[in-house]
């Protein structure tokens, strides 16, 4: 492809897609460390943020013509594609400020699974419609009560995606509420199917709940569970069931510290297939 | 390039057509924050993104780049600002009558945000949008998620056509 039909400045090199293509996401964005902020913890809050992001979009990506109705397919895709753009502002991020220059390509294609820091519940199979809901629901409810307290972080380029990324998860936390009420306020099936996917996601929410990642930047402990409980009271009471809010976690290694369940691996190696197969390609 | 270079170059970066909504500029959708020419003819743009994913980004600013070159500047720098952020309160009413023109009914006011969490409001009455195409105020919302990433999907119950909305964030 001449980069000329293209029209992409000489800088960028025509590169597009993977291998190739995305420009930088944060081209032209200062990125100086403000004095006073650890480069290496901000670096790991933004890698466990976009880890939980991409995951998660992965997983809405695979409704795309699986989803009952196209309307449904469309949402669930866009909700997926903010989280990818977030997950590319925080890798392109952290890769600025730890030290190692990597880009944003080389966190999501070339990790493996022990070096992932996303939530365990974000990894699950897709599930139906119901699981699909109910889990963007609680991960989108604990992601806004941590985006709406970084949006203040010291660092401007991670105030500046958590202030844009505010209004984004506010949005899917809406979608997934009202989805899941109508589930609950529905026919004998769909209750059924959300009661059960309410079990499902039950013993993986205090790794959610008492999530810590933004605690060396100012996120206040027990802000992520107050923010849960709240919305899951609400939401629970219209839809007719019950979302438990855990006992405190018992601070097993999870998620967040690369212990992952046997679904990672599987996503990752779908994810990175091209990648791998062919590095640095472009076209 | 002459004194009229900031002008110029405002004009030009404003006056490109945004990808997704190729009826309304970069310029009447509030995208472009500033521009700064220096005396040798090159000139830095500043561009707010709408949003994160927004996959037209990099052809935006492509687009940009190459326009301002067209017309002369050289060479082109095309900045990435978040901050402030945009949101729809930055389409200007010029943009907002050509997105209607379209069958986009254009965004409502949006209710500013304080510094506390955002509250989760179940139920509510999205605010009327009037039909594009009929003015019909009997409209409902068939999807909150249209066809690219800032539309919700409508429906004139009066005329009974389908339309879009550009979502107010």
């Amino acid at each position: 492809m001449n980069d000329e039909a293209w029209g992409v400045p000489e800088a960028e090199g025509g590169r597009w897609a993977f291998g190739t293509g995305f420009a930088d996401p944060l081209h032209g964005v200062d990125v100086a460390v403000p004095a006073g902020v650890d480069g290496a913890e901000l670096a790991r809050v933004c890698v466990a943020l976009a880890d939980d992001a991409l995951v998660g979009a992965q997983r809405l990506a695979e409704w795309v013509t699986r989803a009952p109705e196209i309307e449904i397919e469309l949402a669930l895709a866009n909700v997926g594609l903010d989280l990818l753009g977030q997950a590319r502002l925080l890798y392109t991020r952290a890769g600025q400020v730890d030290g190692s220059g990597r880009g944003e390509d080389a966190f999501a294609f070339t990790r493996s699974a022990p070096e992932f820091r996303c939530l365990r519940l974000a990894e699950l199979p897709r599930g139906d419609f119901a699981f699909t809901v109910l889990r963007l629901l609680v991960l989108s409810s604990a992601r806004l009560a941590v985006l709406e307290r970084l949006a203040g972080a010291a660092d401007p380029v991670l105030a500046a995606v958590a202030e844009r990324g505010v209004a984004e998860v506010a949005y899917h936390r809406l979608f997934a509420a009202e989805w899941v009420v109508r589930l609950g306020d529905g026919t004998a099936e769909s209750r059924r199917r959300l009661r059960r996917a309410v079990v499902e996601v039950e013993p993986w929410l205090g790794e959610v709940v008492d999530d810590r990642v933004g605690a060396g930047l100012g996120v206040a402990a027990g802000a992520v569970r107050a923010a849960c409980a709240r919305d899951w009271r609400r939401v629970g009471e219209e839809a007719g069931v019950r979302l438990p809010l855990p006992a405190p976690w018992d601070r097993a290694p999870g998620g967040r510290a690369g212990v992952h369940t046997e679904h990672l691996p599987v996503l990752l190696a779908e994810l990175g297939s091209v990648a791998r197969e062919h590095p640095g390609a472009a076209w | 390039m002459t004194g009229a270079g900031p002008e110029l170059a405002w004009r030009v970066a404003g006056g490109v057509a945004d990808p997704e909504l190729p009826m309304v500029t970069l310029g009447e959708l509030g995208m472009v924050r500033g521009v700064e020419c220096d005396a040798a003819g090159g000139v830095v743009v500043r561009l707010a993104p709408t949003y994160a994913g927004c996959p037209a980004l990099a052809e935006i600013r492509a687009d940009v780049a190459a326009a301002l070159r067209a017309a002369g500047f050289a060479p082109v720098r095309v900045v990435t600002v978040w901050s402030p952020p945009w949101t729809t309160e930055w389409i200007s009413a010029a943009g907002r009558r050509k997105l209607a023109d379209a069958g986009i009914a254009p965004p409502g006011p949006v209710p500013a945000r304080g510094g506390g969490p955002v509250p989760l409001v179940l139920g509510a009455r999205r605010p009327a949008v009037a039909c594009p195409r009929c003015g019909g105020r009997e409209t409902e919302e068939v999807s909150r998620c249209g066809a690219s990433l800032c539309t919700a999907l409508w429906r004139c119950r009066a005329c009974r056509e389908p339309f879009e909305h550009l979502r107010g964030v």
